[in-house]
């Protein structure tokens, strides 16, 4: 525990001088959620725009922080040798990843409560807010997303890596339903987008925000899957040098 | 346990290694080992093999065949014991651009258990004054000593430093020299990577040769240049070398620009024939020397004679 700790650490102190990486990664998911809180150009269904968008923006932040965003600063590493300086320590593979991973997380909690704060600005209605399952969804999305994110940046070269996180990223965003609802996909997609993080995710953000339990526990558990498959891929699949 | 088994149980053994990239050999059964409390440097050319080596020995490569065996563990399976007494110096660093110098080593230094005190180190390999500096803004002399540091956060048994003093100033060398000297006194094994052959011949022990893949010499630096006399001598002017080699019965070759060496005798008599030459050629000649060949002389007839 004490070098997982010792990492985790580490890693935060990297992040916090990464001015540029931080500033993009709390202020996107805040610029947008700004500018379409206060442009009603989305379809809401009668909804506030803020209520309907800040549920997938919280998702689409936990998505784009814990895997894009890890994943190419880790493939920055990568190509810095700092892995292989770092796979030449008693650390090991699994504390890596999961200091790679707890360390996002705490990154996340403070989006989260900035995107929460300024939805609360904007109106927002947050009385049905479920903050025990909200807790829940960011760790094991998290767990889940940086899986994936450490998986690619573990095995791919540099240049490969970073299109690879773009493209996936893009592929989840567009079958998750993070910026509309998955009933609104053709069915085979919509069933496809069920299982996969970014449905299970986004699915469980909308319960979360509207207090239903129209998903229940199923994309808890999908999330719970991918939380497990992703780290374990991800200590699998890694690659010091 | 006697201390010719301690030696093959606490150094490097390597035996029969291959690695193959695809059908490219970067090493081709070579066999060597580096016993504790010796400094063994390893030199070749670029792509001789020196890094795959290394590499397999620190359990980064895999070996297609062979064995490896480093503090009596296998690199590829045991990797988790030998990291902790292994130390390894990256040639390029391996260290991220906003790191700072003390908050590094000391990170370094836990993960190892603190076997030794960050501040120490950062004060002994002569970083002290720039600990809150990031890794971007060292010099080229403090990024090498900062990546040796962290090498020495194991308090290692056995140590891998590639290329230890590219780059480094006068002093800088010193200080790694002084800290190589250290480590073989208390009993570490020591494998130095390097291209730098003045270096290797003030560090070394016992000398590697590598060249494509293979090992064409090795042993101690005296055993490398037994029954290599040479005379070297200076001359401003060209040098007849055929002429010169005909009068002293010796062959003569110009080794650099200005420099030539008589091969295979460091006799005084040879010395006055050769001074007798210059003056009835009207050749000024200078800073004429004997003795044993130098390692560059060594290393680059061993190497051209595995190349014909």
């Amino acid at each position: 525990m004490k070098l997982l700790r010792l990492q985790i650490g580490a890693e935060l102190r990297i992040l916090a001088r990464n001015g540029e990486q931080l500033l993009l990664i709390l202020g996107i998911p805040m610029l947008l959620l700004a500018f379409f809180s206060n442009v009603e150009i989305l379809p809401t269904g009668g909804q506030e725009s803020v209520d309907f968008l800040l549920p997938g923006i919280i998702a689409l932040a936990v998505m784009s922080t814990s895997m894009v965003s890890l994943g190419i600063a880790t493939g920055f590493e990568r190509s810095y040798s700092v892995l292989k300086r770092l796979g030449a320590t008693p650390l090991g593979t699994w504390r890596l990843v999961l200091a790679k991973a707890v360390s996002v997380l705490v990154i996340e909690i403070v989006q989260v409560i900035l995107l929460i704060a300024m939805a609360t600005a904007f109106g927002a209605d947050l009385t049905s807010l479920h903050l025990g399952k909200l807790v829940a969804a960011i760790t094991l999305g998290t767990m889940g997303f940086s899986g994936i994110g450490l998986s690619l940046a573990g095995r791919l070269r540099g240049e490969i890596n970073l299109a690879a996180q773009n493209a996936l990223y893009l592929v989840l965003l567009l079958i998750g339903g993070v910026v509309f609802p998955l009933q609104e996909l053709p069915t085979a997609l919509h069933w496809i987008g069920r299982i996969s993080p970014s449905g299970a995710l986004a699915d469980v953000m909308r319960d979360v925000f509207s207090g239903s339990s129209l998903h229940g526990a199923s994309s808890l558990a999908v999330l719970l899957c991918w939380a497990v498959v992703g780290q374990l891929t991800a200590i699998k699949l890694f690659r010091w040098s | 346990m006697s201390s010719a088994t301690r030696s093959q149980h606490e150094g490097v053994s390597v035996s029969q290694l291959v690695i193959a990239y695809g059908s490219t050999k970067a090493v081709d059964h070579v066999s060597f080992q580096a016993l504790p409390g010796r400094v063994t440097v390893i030199l070749g050319p670029n792509g001789a093999g020196k890094t795959s080596t290394i590499e397999a020995c620190e359990g980064f490569t895999t070996a297609t065949s062979g064995t490896i065996r480093v503090l009596g563990l296998d690199p590829s399976t045991q990797r988790k014991q030998l990291n902790e007494r292994m130390g390894v110096m990256l040639q390029d660093g391996g260290i991220y651009p906003s790191s700072r110098v003390g908050e590094l080593v000391a990170q370094y230094c836990a993960l190892y258990g603190n076997k030794i005190d960050a501040a120490s180190l950062v004060a002994q390999v002569g970083l002290a004054s720039v600990s809150a500096t990031t890794y971007r803004r060292l010099s080229g002399g403090e990024k090498q000593r900062l990546s040796l540091a962290l090498a020495l956060a194991a308090q290692p048994d056995v140590i891998f430093l590639d290329e230890p003093t590219s780059g480094i100033d006068v002093n800088g060398r010193d200080l790694v020299r002084s800290i190589i000297r250290d480590l073989r006194q208390r009993g570490c094994c020591v494998v130095v990577a390097t291209h730098e052959l003045d270096e290797a011949e003030r560090i070394a022990d016992d000398v590697l040769i590598f060249h494509r893949g293979t090992i064409v010499a090795a042993g101690t630096l005296e055993e490398l240049r037994a029954g290599r006399e040479e005379i070297r001598f200076t001359s401003q002017s060209l040098v007849d070398t055929q002429s010169l080699a005909t009068t002293l019965g010796f062959a003569v070759e110009q080794t650099r620009q200005n420099e030539y060496t008589v091969a295979g005798t460091s006799d005084a008599r040879v010395i006055v024939q050769l001074t007798d030459w210059a003056k009835a050629n009207n050749v000024n000649i200078g800073d004429i020397g004997a003795g044993s060949q130098r390692l560059d002389e060594v290393f680059r007839r061993l190497t051209a004679e595995a190349k014909s």
